[in-house]
């Protein structure tokens, strides 16, 4: 049997035992039990399964681990000492969700537009995040989060 | 006026599923103490059920068995902590919350100490199902009923300790306190040491909306900061140790019949349990893709039928009416007598195409037996049902099988059907480990069920005054909700013709109100044309209900009806009506595209009436996410099929509204407290596709009849 792979995954290291073809998705759930990061299509189209490769928005259900090289940030990695990231607050204090399956996915890659426009338009926003699908239709809420995280993060830079 | 209102919102709605006898509660009263701790519980009974005849209601039950027609509960135990039961599930319409509002407002507790417990066929009673718009209509009133009796039992126990009468005390803040000698004790004090049960009183009044404290505002959601972690755990997410994935064999076409089945390559792989069951063939296996692995490795033959293809759906509709089952018809009278005082006739046919509820949550189940008794956690919005068909299909007693439904990621009407709980249960069961089902998207998209398509054919008539002189109505097969006019028509025929569906169909939001408002509102424009009048003066001249005209006058009003075109390709559109107790209104702003035909949404305002608003936030969020999905429908969703098999089950090829699609969306609240609440999830979405249809007739001049309107889009 081949050695266990590595991923490091919100700051932990993991080896893992799934095939190098085995998706990120599928070794998240169900290898390392990180359920955060949900399936919704299989094939790229609705983004619940964004996590963070590098700080590159990656849809986890595409992604074979063996071409996973840089660290793994997932919905369960955003949370540091008890306090939320600033867009998850935002989705929060919102009420960006309904169901909010689609949550994970919505606020991973908000971390990752944030991460490239500090300040983006809603015309932006819209642009970036229209892979994500939320069948409750929250988009608009979801823009204002956004919106908000950013102004909280410019703050919290200063 | 108030016959109107009668006639139409509570309409029976044949693709909803039947109400049944409320089920049998077998817990008595020493158990329910010895489960939940002692402290006070107050029941509701159903309406007519004969525990509420026989004791009159709002006597002490006395024997030792609980009522068997629970439909709610409320337990307050001794540490004061309130938890409110309910058989209704949470699937994103934020019902976890504002239930719990209800309960808190009408028991004067903070908000923060009350938990519902839902839909779990162990803990909570009989309930049909969430669906229907049902919930805010007749569970909050329920759990009120119930917290109010709750109220006067803690006030009766206060009065009797003080010697004084309940009359005299005060209920506020968790507490009871006798104003007079200023004495007070916390319902955690009157609690301790208690096994009161009651059961509901019948008429024990509720506390009225113009009163309320914590019902009427935007509460924040139950448990969100679960959601933005990532913490909380959908049914897809749950791994009970030693679960085994399960993965099913799926005929090649609707229609199809084994003839054969080889087994033998896929029972030769180690790790996989196989199941054949009659027309079920599946397999477990400790990873997905060593369950797929072992379906991909039986060998089975089909037998193919003919099946319609969506190019021909329409016509098949037409020849394929169910003669076996009786039409809806009501009617008052003559249609020829109308028609022939009008000064214009109108003759349209509409189509509705079938479109798909995908929820972003496929569905998923994970079953565990143990000792012959079977657990099933699944996102359905039918947990009693879903128990009663595992406990037919595995010839179980009810009381063997618990049904358990985690906050679910949506349904929109499509998780009705126990599926994938009986093939996660099946698969259990031959394995001894605890399984999991989670449909794959093409799954969903192909082996749940689709909102029914129709054929809508309106023949009607207007005098030269604008006033309706006549309205024929015949809907094939989409559905009888939302179908009767809510325009003041002294000649009417409107009729349902059931049809022998191509396709599986069911249950969705808003239900066939969608098509039957497309129809309608759509002829109701071009009527006003043909009369040359405003579309909205001419609605509110044959409009007879005041709340009907409050809405469409409030949605004109911030919209800027009538507006004035700016700039080529741009049209406005008005529609709206009464359904499921609810009254909406919506004015649409569209741009066409001359060249290509590409219709946009640039603005959208929708005024929505339900009544007394629980919680006004939550209830915004469900209006623009009705219209936000309603926009799918309404310009480009569509299954299409061929040979029994559907050729667009991806979400890469079913287009559903994207960030990029929303319009500049406003949305209007009519708070009505002296009214009761109507439910709210579905109706907001019924006036955007003829908003918009009307809007590309006003860019265009031409009048689309389909929906999708624009599948090109």
């Amino acid at each position: 049997m081949a050695p266990p792979l590595e991923l490091e995954v919100n700051g932990q290291k993991y080896p893992v035992h799934s095939d190098p073809d085995t998706r990120l998705l599928t070794v998240l759930r169900d290898e390392l039990g990180l359920t955060g990061t949900k399936y919704g299509c299989g094939e790229g189209q609705c983004g619940a399964c964004t996590v963070l490769i590098g700080s590159s928005p990656r849809r986890s259900c595409q992604m074979p681990i063996g071409e996973v090289v840089q660290p793994v940030t997932t919905i369960e990695g955003l949370e540091k000492n008890g306090h939320l990231h600033p867009v998850q607050q935002a989705f929060l204090d919102l009420e960006a969700f309904q169901c909010a399956y689609c949550t994970s996915g919505m606020i991973i890659s908000s971390v990752a537009l944030l991460a490239q426009k500090p300040n983006p338009s809603p015309t932006e926003i819209a642009q970036f995040m229209q892979g994500n699908i939320c069948r409750c239709g929250t988009y608009p809420r979801i823009v204002d989060a956004i919106q908000q995280a950013a102004k909280s993060m410019e703050k919290q830079a200063r | 006026m108030s016959t109107v209102a009668k006639k139409f919102t509570h309409e029976p709605e044949r693709y909803e599923f039947r109400e049944r006898p409320i089920h049998h509660f077998t817990l008595h009263r020493r158990d329910f103490f010895k489960f939940f701790g002692a402290g006070i519980a107050v029941f509701a009974l159903a309406k007519d059920s004969p525990a509420t005849q026989e004791s009159g209601g709002g006597r002490r039950n006395h024997s030792d068995e609980l009522p068997k027609e629970i439909t709610a509960w409320l337990h307050i135990s001794e540490d004061g902590s309130v938890t409110a039961f309910t058989g209704k599930v949470e699937i994103g319409q934020n019902i976890r919350t504002s239930l719990a509002q209800s309960v808190a407002d009408e028991l004067r507790v903070p908000f923060e100490s009350v938990r519902m417990v839902m839909g779990d066929t162990a803990l909570t009673p009989f309930d049909m199902g969430t669906f229907g718009s049902r919930t805010t209509p007749t569970m909050a009133p329920q759990l009120r009923r119930v917290a109010s009796a709750a109220r006067d039992l803690l006030l009766q126990t206060a009065a009797k300790e003080w010697n004084t009468a309940p009359e005299k005390l005060v209920a506020a803040n968790a507490k009871i306190t006798d104003p007079v000698s200023g004495r007070s004790a916390t319902y955690a004090e009157l609690a301790r040491g208690k096994t009161l049960a009651q059961n509901l009183p019948d008429e024990d009044p509720m506390t009225p909306a113009s009163e309320w404290t914590i019902a009427g505002k935007s509460l924040p959601k139950v448990d969100a900061r679960a959601f933005v972690t990532g913490r909380h755990q959908y049914t897809s997410d749950l791994r009970p140790a030693g679960l085994l994935h399960g993965k099913v064999l799926r005929p090649p076409s609707f229609g199809a019949t084994m003839t054969s089945c080889d087994l033998s390559a896929a029972q030769k792989l180690p790790a996989a349990v196989v199941v054949h069951d009659g027309d079920f063939v599946a397999a477990a296996a400790p990873s997905e893709s060593e369950a797929e692995e072992a379906v991909a490795a039986i060998r089975a033959q089909w037998k193919e039928t003919p099946q319609p293809s969506s190019s021909e759906l329409f016509p098949y509709l037409k020849q394929n009416v169910d003669t076996s089952e009786h039409s809806d018809l009501t009617q008052s009278g003559s249609i020829a007598d109308g028609l022939a005082r009008a000064a214009h006739r109108l003759d349209s046919t509409y189509t509705i195409a079938y479109i798909a509820h995908a929820p972003l949550e496929p569905r998923a189940a994970v079953a565990e037996w143990k000792d012959n008794k079977l657990t099933v956690w699944t996102g359905t919005q039918r947990p009693f049902a879903t128990r009663d068909a595992l406990a037919d299909a595995f010839h179980l007693s009810n009381e063997s099988v618990r049904v358990i439904v985690p906050d679910t990621g949506s349904a929109y009407g499509g998780k009705h059907t126990p599926d994938a709980a009986l093939e996660a249960a099946r698969l259990a069961r031959a394995a001894g480990k605890p399984v999991k089902i989670v449909w794959t998207r093409e799954e969903e998209f192909t082996w749940a069920y689709f909102r029914p398509a129709g054929v809508i054919e309106i023949k009607s008539g207007v005098a030269a005054d604008g006033t309706l002189t006549a309205w024929e109505f015949h809907n094939y097969n989409s559905g009888a909700a939302g179908i009767g006019t809510p325009y003041t028509v002294a000649n009417q025929h409107i009729e349902f013709h059931p049809v022998r569906s191509p396709l599986r169909q069911g249950s969705y939001r808003g239900l066939a109100a969608t098509a039957n408002h497309f129809a309608r509102e759509s002829h109701m424009n071009d009527l006003a044309h043909a009369a040359n009048l405003d579309p909205l003066e001419f609605r509110l001249k044959n409009i007879a209900d005041p709340r009907l005209r409050d809405v469409f006058q409030a949605a004109a009003k911030s919209f800027g009806w009538p507006a004035k075109k700016s700039r080529p390709g741009q049209g406005f559109g008005i529609g709206g009506g009464i359904e499921k107790g609810g009254y909406v209104a919506t004015c649409a702003e569209i741009s066409s595209d001359d060249y290509s035909g590409a219709i946009r949404v640039v603005r959208a305002v929708t005024a929505f009436e339900c009544g007394a608003i629980v919680n006004p936030d939550g209830l915004r969020n469900q209006i623009m996410g009705a219209n936000i999905m309603g926009l799918g429908g309404a310009l480009f969703e569509a299954m299409t099929f061929d040979g029994g098999r559907i050729t667009n089950a991806r979400f890469s090829r079913y287009r559903v509204p994207r960030f990029r699609d929303v319009p500049d969306m406003e949305i209007i609240l009519l708070d009505r407290k002296d009214i009761p609440s109507a439910g709210a999830g579905e109706t907001p979405l019924v006036g955007l596709a003829p908003a918009i249809g009307n809007a590309i007739f006003d860019a265009t001049g031409v009048r689309r009849t389909t929906l999708p309107l624009a599948p090109r889009t």
